[in-house]
């Protein structure tokens, strides 16, 4: 019994209890559905050993459709705790754990496999390829990333969750203040994700540089395609940063190490400075992608060509660069002289330059257009003046000397929301909308779209916008309670309102889905949106080859240009397309990553190095594993392509 | 006979083998703190670049210039990130 006690839950509570139930009796229910179905041998073929480019981006997608619900429940619950005065929904041990996982869940587990999920999806389309450059590596970094998520969230039943807040600050961290595995948790599950976020960035840069189709030189690269090229750049030199950090922190926590202790040498700070080494860069890795979701819908439906495309990639070049240089502004009250902080402050109020050139460039872009109001342009037209608020909130953030008024109150909660919600939450759902006949083949409901639109906007304002009012009175973030004599209690009732509002937002969205996938037309054809680039030149939904022949790309919008100047896209007869093989190997080791890792948790050496040896296992098999590939033969292509009604032209 | 005979991978070899010998000498010799430091930081880097031109053949293909930039960007963004920790941690707190 001894040994099972470390698996309990340190501060249960009946809601804990009952989460666990709910994970039980759906598992089972998954597990008999799937049984009943008969759906096992389906779901192995088609989804579980995939390497193909876009079922791996919509098993991204549901992730973090799912990862959106599991941190939105976590907002809710804090905003109902702090709605009014000296509440007692929550103690301060769950609050101090759901602001801690609902900070992890939404940028880690959310908002990086939302924008792999586009990436996925959307660049080998753009760029005319078949698959990614690594379809398997491709698989791997789904499963590994999907390890570390499902780890994460196992954390508040088994053994407890973390508390030390996103960024996980030493001392805190450390052994003597968070004696539970929850850290442990935080720092192996981001571990693992991280790996398969930093191979994505790998493949996602061998696949832009290497199988563009022909013409197509680095600065005919239809928007989205170059931002994310930008941001898999950024990830690369940053994220192994966080693996560095991260592994300084397990030995930390599990071997004693004095890395970040207060004592024998080690520095607590460093770890807050590695952290954010990584953590600055991170939010470029996430906003730049939306920016080129934006620049897709905003000339789509303002049927204009982008305005300022040069301009457009030299600004991200600026950003991806300055995203390095900044990192202090995160901790300009931590002790530093003068000197740092003012290095630091003018860095952060430079990098705003090449974010304004691009909002311009947006405005220009949408001057004199015919600008079709459908739901992904309403998102990128609600971007624009909310983003700037945020933005310019950041400016503010920036001056240090002022910043020792705002750290670490609402104010500052306010604007990193008030950024990455209009900035990649907006862009993600304006993606999903443009994006989702290209997946699935039909549209969903504009109207019901425009109603989730509107209550995520309206919810969205009412519930940051108090958070800048309270947070300049001296509200503290992460506190779990305030008394009345504060006089908080009205504004952040309002904030609650508005919170409520934005989940009944994405409670539409899902209504909009299942309703869509029941009520909406079949027939869309292949080109629902008047659009652009690259990517709508196919069928959709995408056959597995996603072109019968390699397009000839001449500009950034290849596919306009087919349409209106007669430009030859496809040239040539129809020939065999080879494809790479499915595989299972990476979802097996997706599952040897998740037991070394939850072993790792709780200091379980022997399955630890049993399931490593697994690993490298899987890794040698590989090596020696010969795999050519397959062919799709020119007359199953033709068959195929007379399905969707004729090759395209 | 002259492209037969690798005399750019010999000569690396040979200069390659000098640099370590160099580095040994910080071991063997008494010297302070810092000169130590200098020759090894110092003989470390030229190490590594001849690595990366004459044995890793980078600027021998028609993406050199590429490569070569992405070098500049690595090594201009890990000074930053240590100068900066530097400053952060010791020079400025």
């Amino acid at each position: 019994m001894e040994f099972f006690e470390r698996f309990a839950v340190p501060h249960p509570s009946p809601a804990i209890y009952a989460s666990m139930v709910a994970i039980v009796l759906v598992s089972i229910a998954i597990v008999v559905g799937i049984t009943y179905f008969k759906k096992w041998g389906y779901l192995w073929r088609e989804w579980l050993t995939t390497v193909d480019h876009k079922k791996i981006g919509i098993m991204y997608l549901i992730s973090a459709l799912l990862m959106l619900f599991r941190g939105g429940a976590d907002a809710i619950m804090m905003r109902a705790q702090l709605a009014k005065p000296e509440n007692t929904l929550l103690d301060a041990q769950h609050y101090n754990e759901i602001f801690t996982t609902h900070g992890v869940v939404m940028i880690i587990f959310m908002a990086m496999p939302f924008i792999f999920a586009f990436m996925n999806i959307v660049v080998p389309l753009q760029i005319g390829a078949r698959d990614v450059a690594f379809p398997r590596l491709n698989a791997i970094s789904f499963w590994l990333f999907f390890a570390g998520a499902m780890l994460f969230n196992i954390s508040f039943v088994v053994g407890g969750s973390p508390d030390a807040g996103w960024t996980s600050y030493f001392p805190l961290a450390g052994t003597d203040f968070s004696q539970s595995v929850g850290t442990n948790y935080y720092m192996i599950a981001i571990q693992i994700s991280g790996i398969g976020s930093l191979m994505t960035g790998i493949n996602m840069i061998t696949t832009i540089l290497n199988m563009r189709a022909p013409g197509m030189t680095l600065m005919k690269m239809p928007m989205f395609t170059c931002s994310s090229f930008i941001s898999c750049i950024i990830i690369l030199f940053a994220f192994p940063v966080l693996t560095i950090a991260l592994i300084m922190c397990t030995t930390d926590r599990l071997f004693a190490t004095n890395f970040f202790t207060s004592t024998d040498g080690g520095m607590d700070m460093l770890w807050a400075n590695l952290f954010w080494i990584w953590g600055h860069p991170e939010v470029y890795i996430l906003i730049l992608p939306a920016f080129g979701i934006y620049s897709e819908v905003i000339s789509t439906f303002s049927q204009r060509n982008l305005y300022g495309y040069k301009s457009m990639v030299g600004s991200m070049v600026i950003i991806s660069l300055l995203s390095f240089f900044v990192w202090t502004h995160h901790f300009f009250t931590m002790g530093q002289g003068a000197l740092t902080n003012s290095i630091f402050s003018i860095t952060t109020m430079a990098i705003a330059v090449p974010t304004g050139v691009k909002i311009f460039n947006w405005l220009l872009t949408m001057y004199k257009g015919k600008i079709r109001f459908t739901v992904p342009m309403l998102y990128a037209v609600g971007f624009i003046p909310l983003f700037t608020v945020g933005g310019v909130t950041g400016v503010m953030l920036a001056m240090s000397a002022a910043d020792y008024q705002y750290h670490n109150t609402m104010f500052l909660v306010a604007h990193f929301h008030n950024t990455i919600i209009p900035g990649v939450v907006f862009a993600m759902l304006a993606g999903l909308t443009y994006y989702w006949p290209k997946m699935f083949g039909f549209m969903l409901n504009e109207r019901i779209g425009k109603w989730g639109f509107w209550f995520l906007t309206i919810g969205f304002c009412l519930a940051f916008f108090p958070m800048y009012i309270t947070g300049l009175d001296g509200q503290a973030r992460r506190m779990y309670t305030y008394s009345e004599s504060t006089g908080f209690g009205p504004l952040n009732m309002l904030s609650f309102i508005g919170a409520g509002l934005m989940a009944i937002a994405f409670i539409i969205i899902v209504y909009n889905v299942l309703y869509s996938i029941k009520n909406s037309p079949r027939n869309v054809g292949d080109e629902p949106w008047n659009a652009r680039s690259l990517e709508w030149a196919t069928h959709n939904p995408v056959p597995e080859y996603n072109f019968a022949r390699t397009p000839h790309v001449a500009s950034s919008e290849a596919f306009w240009d087919a349409k209106k100047k007669g430009h030859e896209l496809f040239k040539g007869e129809i020939e065999k397309i080879h494809m790479p093989n499915n595989s299972g190997v990476p979802f097996i080791m997706g599952i040897i990553f998740f037991i070394c890792g939850f072993s790792f948790v709780f200091a379980l050496w022997i399955p630890v190095v049993v399931s490593l040896i697994g690993i490298f296992a899987c890794m040698t098999l590989r090596s020696f594993e010969k795999d050519d590939g397959r062919y799709i033969s020119a007359d199953e292509v033709k068959a195929t392509e007379a399905k969707f009604g004729g090759a395209k032209s | 006979m002259k492209e037969l005979y690798p005399a750019k991978q010999v000569g690396g070899f040979v200069f390659s083998l000098f640099l370590t010998v160099i580095a040994l000498l910080v071991y063997f010799m008494d010297m302070s703190f810092t000169l130590a430091m200098t020759i090894l930081v110092v003989t470390a880097f030229v190490q590594a670049t001849l690595q990366l031109v004459v044995f890793m053949h980078a600027g021998e293909t028609k993406d050199g210039g590429a490569i070569y930039l992405n070098v500049l960007y690595g090594i201009i963004i890990a000074l930053v990130t240590i100068i900066g920790s530097l400053l952060i941690l010791i020079w400025d707190m």
